[in-house]
């Protein structure tokens, strides 16, 4: 485009971006009602803030578009320079993030803090991995995922509350009470497809979130559980008081805090990395494919003598017996477990890292669990501006790469050398 | 006469009001390419359904004779137990997995024998069985079909990026990688040039030379004539006419029904 006609119509351009953002700005924050001193609404306009906020808009938009020309700015989700630079990365970054990871609790500096937020956000990847089973591979939409989390985090709370049992045998009964939900869901609702399984799960983990809420008899309705056994390495209790049969007692360590938030630490990193080595092995199995294969094309997979709905269960189960096990962690680590925290939000908080990651892929979602969970705490000072960078962000990374982060399929197996396809080759499953 | 692979008895298949098919009874033969013809909406692709587990019939009997096996009625069987009984098919409108390569595909085709070889995937995530093998026997017989449809140089592409023409012959591929004793093409040369045609032929005689019975609907004539031992003709969901290439073409109800000439002229 030459310069002289590219001004009139970048001016254009960023003159209907202008009225777009007009059109929302002028009613979110032009016009605020606030409670006047006598208890009646006053309507307080906001003039000055809005025309900035849409002078913004102009500007920013005419220098996009002069920048770059109208189309500059294209998606893509094919594998371009950008992304066979990352893989070649990767190759390389999955085994430095893995070395950081397992090496963060020796690093100097690293403090309580840093360990917690390592919790966090490994929490989330292990979720992230074990939600990609089910949507990134087998291509089924859940928006109830964060129930399985819940039904782990029970089932831990109430075994060792009621039972006395120790965390390590809890851990694989709250895995299998999760997964045995799962395929109690899966079983009605696996005919469905798309959008309408979408809002079954989404419906289901609503109702486990109620009956957690009204079944105070059991649950302890919206107070919760206190008081949950922490976890002991394996038998020896982390104990401030050091006496023999303590961690610290044991191995003859001064008694400290941060033995216990370390030995979290490498807990959920084992847990995460179990849920990655059990995907990336099925991956490359019958069952791995299957679920691709359904992902692809499910009436095919029929025809060719796939049990399409044991094969969907079995995806399912899977999926909801890592969110089990990362929900038994949680119960363990945060000691109370209330329905609050199995919101609809984390459910959608853990199907963002998936999309975003990029869906099947196993380093874009612990990416992703990285910048959305770490990118939050990080930009805690920013305060209120946090969720506009945030919002902002992952807008930026939908319209350039709307296939997540890792866009592309590596082969499950390869006469030659495996090559990355390209995105808008691979479906993205429809149920 | 040659026993028969595939008996259909009295077949009917309605839609609400519709009956699309309407008591069809043929036989296709063991070791023989039988080819389904008819004009379009002749209920062709809807007899294929019923035979291959989309449809469930609603009269009559599909049988499937496979050697020294008892035989299998097809239309008791839920969708997913006929390819394992030993009916492959291919779509109208190619059904390829496109995001999986070539041999990724084939390798799907091959799930059963693979997945009980994995015990059900739980000892071959323990890495307790006996899957490489499986796997490795699994590869070999992706490239023996790839190399027979000529697509060796393309196993790593994926599927979606293959042309339209080595798409067809790769979900014949796939097709036969669940080894079939009746494969089932529903127009594969459609869409084809008369070269990819030619080639089609000879892959579809090579594959009945290998014991493969095939049962084929096709509109392209010169590939029916030319390779069917057998074919069958239907006509708004009755079966017109059954026999050798010959006899059929020279069947006045066939040439009245392509050509729509009137009824009272051909009972004339």
């Amino acid at each position: 485009m030459k310069p002289a006609s590219a001004l009139p119509a970048a001016l254009k351009d960023a003159l209907i971006a202008a009225a777009v953002s007009a059109a929302i700005f002028i009613p979110l924050v032009a016009l605020r009602t606030d409670v006047g001193p006598t208890g009646a609404l006053t309507l307080r306009t906001r003039w000055p803030e809005a025309a900035l906020l849409v002078g913004l808009v102009f500007l920013g938009r005419l220098a996009l578009v002069l920048w770059t020309g109208r189309r500059g700015l294209r998606a893509s989700t094919a594998p371009g320079p950008w992304t066979q630079r990352l893989q070649q990365a990767g190759r390389l970054a999955a085994p430095a993030f893995l070395a950081l990871a397992l090496v963060l609790p020796a690093i100097p500096g690293v403090d309580r803090y840093w360990l917690d937020l390592g919790i966090l956000v490994l929490t989330y990847v292990m979720l992230g991995w074990g939600l990609n089973i089910v949507v990134g591979l087998a291509g089924l939409l859940d928006l109830g995922y964060v129930a399985f989390y819940a039904v782990g985090a029970y089932s831990y709370a109430l075994l060792a509350q009621e039972f006395g049992l120790s965390f390590w045998v809890c851990l694989p009964l709250a895995g299998l009470f999760a997964a045995f939900w799962g395929v109690l869901l899966g079983f009605p609702v696996l005919r469905l497809r798309g959008d309408y399984l979408a809002i079954v799960t989404l419906a289901f983990g609503e109702i486990i979130r109620v009956v957690l809420i009204n079944w105070v008899s059991l649950t302890g309705g919206p107070n919760g559980i206190s008081g949950i056994p922490r976890p002991s390495f394996f038998g020896l209790p982390f104990s401030m008081a050091g006496g023999e049969g303590t961690f610290a007692g044991f191995f003859g360590l001064e008694p400290s805090p941060s033995h216990r938030v370390i030995f979290l630490y490498y807990l959920i990193l084992g847990l995460a990395l179990l849920t990655n080595w059990v995907t990336i092995r099925l991956r490359r199995q019958p069952l791995g494919r299957a679920w691709e294969a359904l992902r692809e094309d499910e009436i095919a997979c029929r025809a060719l003598g796939i049990n399409v709905t044991t094969t969907k269960l079995s995806a399912f189960a899977l999926g909801a017996m890592f969110g089990g096990f990362a929900g038994a962690f949680f119960a363990t680590r945060q000691a109370f477990v209330s329905p609050e925290s199995f919101t609809f939000i984390e459910s959608a908080i853990i199907l963002a890292i998936v999309v975003l990651g990029g869906l099947g892929s196993q380093i874009g979602v612990a990416v992703a669990a990285l910048v959305l969970i770490g990118g939050t705490e990080v930009f805690r000072d920013l305060q209120e501006w946090r969720m506009l960078v945030f919002g902002g962000a992952m807008v930026l990374i939908m319209v350039l790469r709307p296939r997540g982060l890792v866009g592309t399929r590596t082969p499950s197996i390869a006469l030659g050398k495996k090559r990355a396809i390209g995105g808008d080759l691979v479906g993205e499953g429809r149920g | 006469m040659t026993p028969p692979i595939l008996e259909v008895q009295r077949l009917t298949m309605r839609f609400g009001g519709l009956t699309a098919v309407s008591s069809v009874t043929f036989a296709a033969g063991q070791g023989q390419i039988t080819a389904l013809i008819g004009p379009n909406g002749a209920g062709k692709t809807t007899l294929f359904n019923c035979v291959t587990g989309f449809y469930r019939p609603s009269e009559g009997v599909i049988r499937l004779h496979k050697r020294g096996v008892a035989p299998t009625e097809l239309q008791r069987l839920p969708g997913y137990r006929i390819a394992r009984a030993g009916v492959a098919r291919t779509f109208q409108n190619i059904r390829l997995f496109p995001g999986m390569t070539a041999l990724e595909n084939l390798l799907i085709a091959q799930h059963g024998r693979l997945m009980a070889a994995t015990g059900w995937g739980i000892g071959a995530v323990l890495g307790l069985s006996r899957y490489p093998a499986a796997e490795r026997e699994g590869v070999e017989r992706a490239k023996r079909w790839l190399s027979a449809t000529n697509l060796m140089d393309r196993a790593d592409d994926p599927a979606g990026a293959l042309p339209y023409g080595q798409q067809r012959r790769l979900e014949i591929a796939r097709a036969m990688c669940t080894e079939p004793a009746l494969l089932c093409l529903d127009e594969p040369a459609a869409g084809l040039n008369p070269r990819e045609s030619d080639e089609l032929a000879r892959l579809l005689l090579d594959i009945r030379q290998e014991g493969t019975s095939i049962l084929l609907i096709e509109h392209d004539m010169g590939v029916v004539m030319r390779i069917s031992d057998r074919v069958v003709v239907l006509d708004h969901g009755v079966l017109i006419a059954d026999g050798s290439p010959a006899e059929v073409r020279g069947n006045a109800k066939v040439i009245a029904a392509y050509l729509g000439e009137d009824e009272e002229e051909v009972s004339a």
